[in-house]
């Protein structure tokens, strides 16, 4: 006849080698057949339960609650054991207390280690955005582990850091290696030319390791946590990270990689991607790119060929080569968008569908979300591609491949717009269309850019030209007819998408919110760091040589929610 | 209303305790100078407590203190007399006084006088009766009461004079900065603070003695005593502690003390209201022939000492007693940095060698005792159980959790936060 006995501690905490320690000691006791001592969530509650270890008294447990639980020969050797808990923890306690002297609080912490720009908090969730709000209020960047931290809390953690200037890795970050050091789970790895921003773990730690196989190295790999490009979130961390390796010296091609993402929270950090001076290596997972390559954007598929790609990239890379076109520096301050007036519909929906990579907000008469919908279609609103094909412009008269007198009268009146920058425009030649569209267009165009001209503003015009030297046209005549009128010629419509998409991201930079600058290495110091949580996280940071300090962390007010609260009040 | 600034508050208080200047000006009889003291009463140590629920140190002090002043001949006739109602109890600390162990003190009692200087308090405490069996540990038999009278009729007006003598009295402040950095901790060790003492007061007494008889025995019942400076230094923090008490919104503890039965906190923002729980029992080293099972709970105004920011607190100055706290001198420094946790600031005056002369710990914030679970450090003597047999051993306790929950609590409703 076995006996089950338990009990359960309410508001204290043990790191789970702790826990496995005492457990160790439980079974080492007279008359112990089987001993469980774990956190009272609902999973270790199940696990105990599997074992026979979950006494009814222990049921009620929540997951601040540590269950202590021991089956023994008879009832007296069970509660011996219990009893014996104590003793055992002391005996820890005592080993322990012979080291330096451990910190309870953040900021006793942060006052015997002043100089860390770290703190890795792997509390428990329910503590977590408390320890994470109080290290950014030290001014320290986060490493946050912890998971089952709110998505508010979330937002609320990372916009307070992008304020500071601070970077919140998480929370759910497993890993990142900052100026060499691994935080969390982490890779040994060497040196290198890769910066990697990550929003997950694995993926993190998988491309370190392929390029340290490869034989190169990374500079920082920063994690994101899972969640930060979400739509509430939207990327606060990914923007940090991608801007701190952009200034980076060291880092020459970045990796950015994601599970899967919604496209739109794609499309966005596309825009800043593109105002990247490095290249950047793409890996939404489950993400169709609409190009292999976009200015200084690359996809890839699997993380494997991001890693390739990016040491590829590192080898071939003249970093004083421009991958941008510089034809946006002469564009007057009111001069923001492109207008896009196209006789083909698929030439004008492959645009916007290419242009998604460099802005969200391309209205059209064809538009691919419907919010971005034109009331007008006479007249244009921002960023607008129209498709002149469609009924509402080709009632009563004939297909603008043959009949371009309507979109020459457009095109003027988007050549008079302040606010336009580029006109884009497609010429389809071929049997059945105009005889000699250039001649047509040549005129337009250079009177066009000559008003521009004199009232200070450059009209930039792109022709779209599809065509072949057998064509009734000739395509090479009919471009040359429009380069002497100063048109830009594109052959393709990704690349005159991609031509026009770099010059308008260039044009909206100024108008987006700028970020605060991030600093990893303050005054070239290495990494130092407080551990909140897991002691192995802190043994790890020593065992690489990095600075560390170990929290012994413990629930406030004892897991006391009335005490938590008054307590809240009582920060002044 | 107004959101209450309470770390101001508790920056104000904590420098007023810090800026205290307590000056020994002289001894006097406690009927004299104590406020409000009256024949039939009896000041002890800690919060509040009735004769029933007393300790048995306590209850043999209260004796002793009756048989000393006159009122009775015998245990007897004390306990009858206070079980007439005829004797009031008040603890020392609601009379500007503390004391020792069990603290008694009654109005023919010869007290020092420690001033504040720089804020104008006055504080009193006996004088210390040295080893063995003494009213203190509630010690009452002929012996101990005829020690008692020689220290009031012959001790103490030697040494009175040779402190109003002395043209400034004794900075009692500047004798513990110096004492902290010869070994002692203020409580539990006063070794190197009772010979600056006795060095201090010894040309006086040679000088103003009439009879050099009396002036070697006073002398050397100063010198055999490593604790005589024990009482002045407790008047003098407890004129520190009174400086800071009273400050509107501070959630600073100004009073730590024990009776045997309860130890009792008072917070400066919270007026006069005592926070009691039940006394822990010491974790100690003992005496030969004594173990724990003979301890008294634990008692004392002592801890009056821990409240400024020196005795447990500054247990990393004192690495010859670090046998109290289990073991090594990386424990005395541990005690003293597990202290920076919950006070509000580093002493100005009173710094440590070991921690590179950094301040001691300061100012206990109830509310980081709550929120962190760490309550102060102890150092204490531990008596025993029964009355009269006196001190058993030395070591390491912590005041019940509860009581600053409760003051926290108590706090939040006064100012309004809940």
């Amino acid at each position: 006849m076995t006996n089950v006995t338990g009990e359960i501690r309410s508001g204290t905490y043990f790191d789970s080698v702790v826990l496995m320690q005492l457990q160790k000691g439980m079974l080492e006791l007279d008359g112990v057949l089987d001993a469980g001592v774990m956190m009272g969530t609902q999973a270790n509650k199940d696990v105990l339960d599997q074992s026979g270890l979950l006494p009814s008294s222990c049921r009620i447990a929540v997951a601040e609650d540590l269950i202590i639980a021991v089956k023994a020969d008879s009832v007296s050797q069970a509660s011996a054991a219990l009893k014996h808990v104590d003793v055992l923890l002391n005996k820890r306690k005592l080993i322990a207390d012979d080291q330096e002297f451990r910190p309870r609080s953040l900021d006793m912490a942060v006052r015997t280690l002043p100089n860390s720009q770290w703190v890795i908090v792997s509390v428990p969730g329910r503590y977590a955005a408390g320890v994470a709000r109080e290290a950014l209020g030290f001014g320290k960047h986060v490493f946050l582990y912890s998971d089952n931290v709110s998505l508010e809390d979330e937002v609320s953690l990372k916009t307070m850091a992008a304020d500071k200037g601070l970077l919140v890795m998480g929370p759910d970050c497993g890993t990142a290696v900052i100026d060499g050091v691994g935080l969390g789970f982490a890779n040994q790895s060497q040196s290198g030319s890769v910066g990697i921003v990550a929003a997950s773990g694995t993926g993190l730690q998988a491309l370190t390791v392929t390029i340290d196989n490869l034989g190169s190295g990374i500079t920082n790999a920063i994690g994101t946590g899972g969640r930060d490009l979400n739509q509430q979130v939207g990327g606060i961390t990914s923007r940090q990270a991608l801007d701190v390796l952009n200034r980076d010296t060291n880092t020459k091609v970045i990796i950015l990689t994601s599970k899967p993402i919604s496209s739109r929270s794609a499309m966005e950090l596309m825009q800043v991607l593109h105002a990247l001076e490095k290249p950047v290596v793409v890996n939404f997972l489950g993400y169709a790119p609409p190009a292999y390559q976009i200015g200084n954007v690359f996809f890839a598929s699997t993380l494997r060929e991001a890693a390739k790609l990016a040491i590829e990239l590192c080898d071939k890379l003249d970093l004083s080569t421009n991958m941008k076109s510089d034809s946006q520096k002469k564009f007057a301050s009111s001069q923001r968008y492109i207008r896009g007036l196209f006789s083909g519909g698929t030439l004008a929906y492959e645009t916007l569908l290419v242009l998604r990579a460099f802005t969200t907000g391309v209205y059209s008469n064809i538009p691919i979300d419907e919010s971005y919908k034109l009331d007008d279609h006479a007249s244009s609103h921002k960023h607008t591609i129209i498709d002149m094909g469609e009924d509402e412009f080709t009632i009563g008269r004939l297909h603008p491949m043959i009949d371009s007198d309507l979109r020459l009268r457009r095109f003027k009146q988007e050549a008079a717009d302040p606010e336009t920058a580029v006109i884009l425009l497609d010429v389809v030649l071929g049997y059945g269309s105009h005889s000699n569209p250039a001649a047509e267009l040549a005129p337009i165009i250079s009177e066009a850019k000559s008003l521009a001209r004199r009232s200070g503003r450059h009209l930039e015009v792109v022709v779209l030209v599809v065509g072949t030297v057998s064509d009734p046209q000739d395509v090479v005549a009919q471009t040359n007819i429009l380069r002497k009128a100063g048109a830009h010629i594109e052959t393709n419509a990704d690349e005159a998408a991609i031509y026009v998409g770099n010059i308008i991201s260039g044009l909206n930079t100024t108008s987006k919110a700028s970020l605060r600058p991030v600093v990893l290495d303050s005054s070239g110091q290495s990494l130092a760091a407080i551990n909140v949580g897991l002691e192995s996280f802190y043994e790890s940071l020593i065992r690489q040589g990095a600075e560390a300090i170990h929290v012994d962390w413990q629930p406030p007010a004892q897991g006391k929610d009335n005490l938590m609260d008054l307590l809240a009040k009582m920060k002044s | 209303m107004a959101k209450i600034k309470i770390d101001q508050a508790n920056d104000i208080a904590v420098e007023r305790m810090m800026s205290a200047r307590p000056i020994l000006t002289g001894i006097a009889t406690a009927r004299d100078v104590i406020p409000n003291m009256e024949d039939n009463l009896l000041l002890h140590a800690g919060p509040p407590v009735e004769w029933e629920q007393m300790s048995g140190p306590m209850q043999g002090a209260v004796i002793g203190g009756l048989i000393f002043e006159g009122l009775v001949d015998n245990e007897t006739d004390a306990v009858s007399m206070v079980e007439a109602g005829e004797v009031k109890f008040a603890p020392c600390h609601e009379h500007s006084s503390v004391g020792p162990m069990a603290g008694v003190t009654t109005a023919s009692m010869k007290v020092y006088e420690v001033t504040n200087t720089t804020h104008g308090n006055v504080a009193y405490s006996n004088l210390n009766e040295g080893y063995g069996k003494v009213l203190r540990y509630g010690a009452f038999s002929d012996d101990v009461i005829t020690k008692l009278r020689w220290m009031n009729d012959v001790l103490a007006p030697v040494l009175s004079e040779a402190l109003v003598k002395s043209e400034n009295g004794i900075d009692v402040r500047q004798l513990l900065s110096e004492s902290l950095h010869m070994g002692d901790e203020g409580h539990n060790r006063n070794k190197a603070g009772s010979i600056l003492y006795t060095a201090k007061l010894a040309p006086m007494v040679t000088k103003l003695a009439i009879d050099s008889n009396i002036a070697s025995e006073a002398l050397q019942f100063l010198a055999d005593n490593a604790l005589s400076v024990l009482n002045p230094v407790m008047a003098a923090c407890k004129s520190m502690a009174d400086a800071a008490h009273g400050v509107d919104g501070s959630t600073l503890m100004t009073i730590m003390a024990r009776n045997g039965t309860e130890l009792g906190i008072r917070i400066s923002g919270l007026g006069d209201k005592w926070f009691t729980g039940p006394v822990g029992q010491p974790d100690g080293l003992y005496f030969p022939g004594f173990t724990a099972e003979d301890a008294s709970g634990d008692i004392g105004d002592s801890t009056i000492t821990e409240t400024v920011g020196i005795g447990g607190f500054a247990m990393a100055s004192a690495p010859a007693i670090v046998a109290f706290v289990s073991g090594t001198p990386q424990d005395a420094i541990n005690a003293t940095m597990e202290m920076y946790e919950i006070t509000v600031s580093e002493h100005s005056h009173f710094t440590i060698p070991a921690l590179n002369f950094r301040g001691t710990p300061v100012g206990v914030d109830i509310r980081k005792v709550v929120e962190l679970g760490i309550t102060p450090r102890i150092n204490t003597g531990i008596a025993h159980r029964d009355a009269g047999v006196g001190q058993v051993g030395a070591g390491l306790v912590r005041p019940p959790m509860n009581v600053f929950e409760d003051a926290l609590v108590s706090y939040a409703e006064h100012y309004g936060l809940v």
